[in-house]
């Protein structure tokens, strides 16, 4: 079965920028899947949902729709539909007029139309809203009326830019699940464009993390999360201790690491480093626990509700944060030396 | 405590400058209802000048030309203003800079300036100066007239919106007709008025293109001023002016109501 | 998405290059032609006469002396326009604060009263003011009746006369980008200012001027160039003494029949307002990035 979109080697710069808005990206999004682009502000991940739309042109590379290049269709050719940040919808037209439009630019007959409005807006419970205005509605009902208009069309790929970023955070994870539900009822692929990495490992299938116009890594959440590829990923997903040590020993795919001031930190996956090499190591502060060989001068603790976070200070300066279950005991005192252990499996070793 | 917002002595001059721009007005409007034949005594109420007006076949002409001369000069510069402002909305910064230097020629240069330039065009590739030397011309300043409130239209609008109509499948044509003109439509309302007005009001450019065949009103009304002021200029002045206020506050009222339009829009 | 580019700009800007920038060179062409016998031009004889003609004249024997008739309707014109920018800024800037510490509604209806006469037609403006202003008329009848004057007023067909129609012309010009510029200052900015101790004309001096300045340039720009450029003000209102630049351009294509004469007065009158507008936008240049 051929990929619902591939991305080859496309590369943009945009006029009268230094760096490329892409720097020759390639990659593949499946049928069927959630993927997201994940990244800061300008990595190109809008650009990048704007060249599968048709909105913009790749300088070099190609993009397939289905197998087949879309380079030079106009975005009106192509079976593909969008949900604008701003939502885009027409303030003249009423929600069903909206909705209708993509269906009435294709040319179906007159009772189809209907019949898909009708679907739109009980998929997406807008019953008794057909007949208002844009303005009329809430953000979060605009929101419900911009993807029933783009999934009215039957695209193959629904592309999502940002849609919920307008919105307050209730609403905002009521709509994650919304879009996670409208996705498995569909079945079609939809690529949703983020900087919020939670709501990226919420509802993804797969996440494409990108930072300066270039893909960082694709994968799972679970993988992104737990396995960050390089430094990068691993400080843009989530909270991550990254403290320089150099290696001093190897034994199997596992390696001894040598703090700056004394302490140890054993990798369970250091396979492709040699004795001597100076790398970063970073784990997770849930993954710290109290007890162990890593010794650190607490300094204070954030208090979080479920968790507590423990800042310590480390013997080469830097600091260590550990996440522990607050409730249980309470945390050290200030001033003193305290033992952290982390796990070997929870450490990743990056060669910078 | 008195408002911070208030600063002594502006109302004054605030009421004064009105006063100011209101006195001729009134002015003219009361004397034109004068029933003497010299309209420095006042002898009493009448309208007979307002018939007199009515009844003059060479200012029913003059005003036939220019309604002719204003509605042609404002039918293809708010065309070409529309059209304009699409293309250059989506034009390169350079071709941009240029373009609108361009549109906002004819208002930047003195009239008279440009009044000299087009009568010497006409005669140098000898066109007959008639009314199509005058429509001519008056659409020169029309395009400026009709573009900026296009413009200032177009730039309220989500640029997004003619994307997401591209992403439904509507190809260029039905994107115009059937997202960009609606949407644009109050300010092309706008700028057609606002043409519209100019034209009917322009002296200095028609006096100089203007064929013997082609008097406008304005130009008429200089004529009749030069030759001696006369009650029936009052009234016929009167009527010019209470037609412009009309017109004006037609489009005022309207421009009122699709703001409040578009305000909701926003919210 | 392809752009779709300049293409539907093109009907305006190829009108416009046809019928504005071409009029203007072919006008630069002409007033270096030598002027026709019977009026008219002769379109292949050059000469810079008519450029000549508006500093000197030539005496009977043909030596060149300095003639300031024309240059002393150059300097009215800009003496005129200076006045009349001077106090339409003095009526302007203080209409215009007071409306924009108006509430909306009643700026809006303000506004409004102020933007009628603007779109009525400026020669029946005019025209009104030779009623108020003739011998005879209501001001001179008022002004002998209170006694403050004995016998005719002597007003019409002065430069005074102008200078009224012409303030009167360009009043809203003046009050509409002020008012523009000073109503979209966060009113924030002015409670912060009284609060920090300024009183009000500090306020207005350091705080509402300052950002005002460019609605301030703009009125000013708006004003002063029709202005210099007047026709029908010093046509209708002003005397033989009070011709203006535009007179003298109109008279060149009128009972003159100079039109090389014409042409090049034009486009001195051009070209100052252009270099004028130039420096000015150059002058904004630097103080923003200043």
């Amino acid at each position: 079965m051929t990929d619902a979109i591939t991305i080859a080697a496309v590369r943009k710069q945009f006029e009268g920028s230094a760096h490329p808005a892409l720097g020759g990206v390639s990659f593949a999004i499946r049928r069927n899947e959630f993927f997201t682009l994940l990244g800061p502000s300008g990595c190109g991940k809008t650009t990048l949902l704007r060249m599968i739309a048709g909105f913009e042109e790749p300088d070099e590379g190609d993009i397939l729709l289905d197998g087949r290049s879309v380079l030079g269709l106009n975005p009106n050719r192509r079976p593909v539909n969008t949900v604008f940040q701003s939502y885009a919808l027409f303030p003249h037209m009423t929600v069903a007029e909206n909705i209708a439009f993509g269906p009435e630019m294709l040319g179906l007959k007159r009772a189809e139309i209907r019949e898909r409005v009708a679907r739109m807006v009980a998929l997406l419970r807008l019953d008794g809203m057909a007949d208002r205005k844009p303005r009329e509605l809430s953000g979060g009902q605009q929101q419900r009326v911009a993807l029933g208009r783009a999934l009215a069309a039957a695209p193959k790929v629904l592309l999502l830019d940002e849609p919920l970023s307008a919105l307050d955070l209730k609403l905002r994870k009521e709509m994650q699940i919304e879009l996670k539900r409208l996705q498995q009822e569909t079945g079609i692929t939809f690529v949703f464009v983020t900087h919020d990495q939670e709501e990226a490992l919420t509802m993804s299938d797969r996440i494409a993390v990108m930072a300066r116009g270039e893909v960082m890594q694709i994968g799972a959440p679970v993988d992104i999360y737990e396995y960050p590829a390089n430094r990068f990923v691993a400080e843009f997903i989530g909270d991550t201790n990254l403290v320089a040590a150099t290696c001093i020993a190897r034994d199997g795919a596992a390696g001894r690491f040598a703090l700056a001031g004394g302490a140890e930190i054993v990798a369970g996956d250091a396979a492709a480093v040699a004795p001597g090499t100076e790398v970063t190591l970073a784990f997770r502060p849930e993954r710290v626990t109290l007890g162990g060989s890593l010794t650190a001068v607490m300094r204070h603790a954030v208090y979080l509700g479920t968790d507590a976070l423990l800042h310590a200070g480390l013997p080469d300066g830097s600091v260590l944060r550990a996440r522990l279950r607050a409730g249980g005991v309470s945390p050290p005192a200030e001033g003193t030396a305290v033992g952290f252990g982390v796990a070997p499996d929870a450490v990743r070793v990056f060669t910078p | 405590m008195k408002s911070l917002f208030r600063f002594p002595g502006t109302a004054t001059v605030a009421a004064l400058g009105l006063a100011f721009l209101y006195l001729p007005i009134l002015a003219l409007l009361i004397l034109s209802f004068n029933e003497n034949d010299l309209i420095t005594i006042w002898t009493g109420f009448s309208a007979r000048w307002y018939r007199a007006v009515f009844t003059n076949a060479d200012m029913l002409q003059a005003a036939r030309n220019s309604l002719i001369v204003a509605a042609c000069a404002t039918l293809f510069g708010t065309a070409a203003a529309t059209a304009a402002t699409l293309g250059v909305a989506r034009a390169r910064a350079a071709w941009k800079a240029a373009v609108e230097g361009l549109l906002g020629l004819p208002i930047l240069v003195p009239e008279i300036v440009t009044a000299v330039a087009l009568l010497l065009l006409f005669v140098f590739v000898g066109f007959e100066l008639g009314l199509l030397t005058v429509v001519i011309a008056h659409t020169v300043f029309c395009i400026p007239f009709a573009y900026y409130p296009i413009r200032a239209r177009l730039a309220g609008l989500d640029p997004a919106l003619s994307e997401a109509a591209a992403d439904l499948y509507a190809d260029p044509a039905r994107r115009f007709l059937r997202i960009e003109l609606p949407l644009l439509s109050p300010g092309i309302a706008a700028g057609a008025m606002l043409a519209f007005i100019s034209s009917l009001g322009d002296f200095v450019i028609t006096y100089f293109v203007a064929g013997p065949g082609a008097t406008t009103l304005p130009v008429y009304i200089f004529g009749m001023i030069r030759i001696g002021i006369t009650p029936e200029v009052n009234a016929l002045s009167a009527v010019m002016l209470l037609a412009s206020i009309l017109l004006i506050t037609i489009a005022f009222l309207l421009g009122r109501h699709s703001d409040k339009q578009s305000d909701k829009g926003n919210g | 998405m392809r752009r779709r580019g300049l293409a539907p700009a093109a009907p305006a800007a190829l009108f416009l290059l046809a019928f504005m920038v071409g009029p203007l060179l072919l006008m630069l062409y002409v007033s270096t032609l030598e002027r026709g016998a019977f009026g008219g031009v002769v379109w292949d004889a050059h000469s810079l006469a008519a450029y000549e003609k508006l500093v000197f004249e030539r005496d009977l024997v043909g030596r060149l002396a300095l003639n300031p008739d024309y240059l002393a309707i150059f300097a009215r014109s800009f003496q005129l326009a200076a006045i009349t920018t001077t106090v339409t800024l003095a009526i302007g800037i203080p209409t215009a604060l007071y409306m924009t510490m108006l509430p909306p509604r009643r700026a809006a209806q303000l506004l409004f009263l102020i933007t009628v006469p603007f779109w009525t037609n400026l020669l029946v403006r005019n025209f009104a003011w030779i009623l108020l202003l003739r011998n005879g008329g209501p001001i001179d009848g008022m002004l002998n009746r209170l006694g403050l004057v004995s016998g005719p007023i002597d007003i019409l067909y002065t430069p005074f006369a102008t200078g009224i129609g012409l303030v009167y012309s360009f009043l809203p010009y003046m009050i509409l980008p002020i008012f523009v510029a000073m109503e979209r200052i966060d009113r924030r900015l002015i409670e912060a200012a009284f609060d920090l101790g300024a009183n009000r004309l500090r306020v207005l001096t350091r705080v509402v001027m300052p950002l005002a300045m460019p609605g301030i340039v703009a009125g000013g720009v708006l004003v002063f160039v029709p202005c210099l450029g007047a026709y029908v003000s010093p046509e209708l209102l002003g005397g033989a003494k009070s011709m203006m630049i535009g007179n003298l351009i109109q008279a060149q294509f009128g009972a003159s029949r100079n039109w090389p004469f014409g042409a090049a007065l034009a486009m001195v009158l051009l070209v100052i307002l252009l270099m004028g507008l130039g420096l000015l936008a150059l002058a904004g240049r630097r103080r923003k990035s200043a």
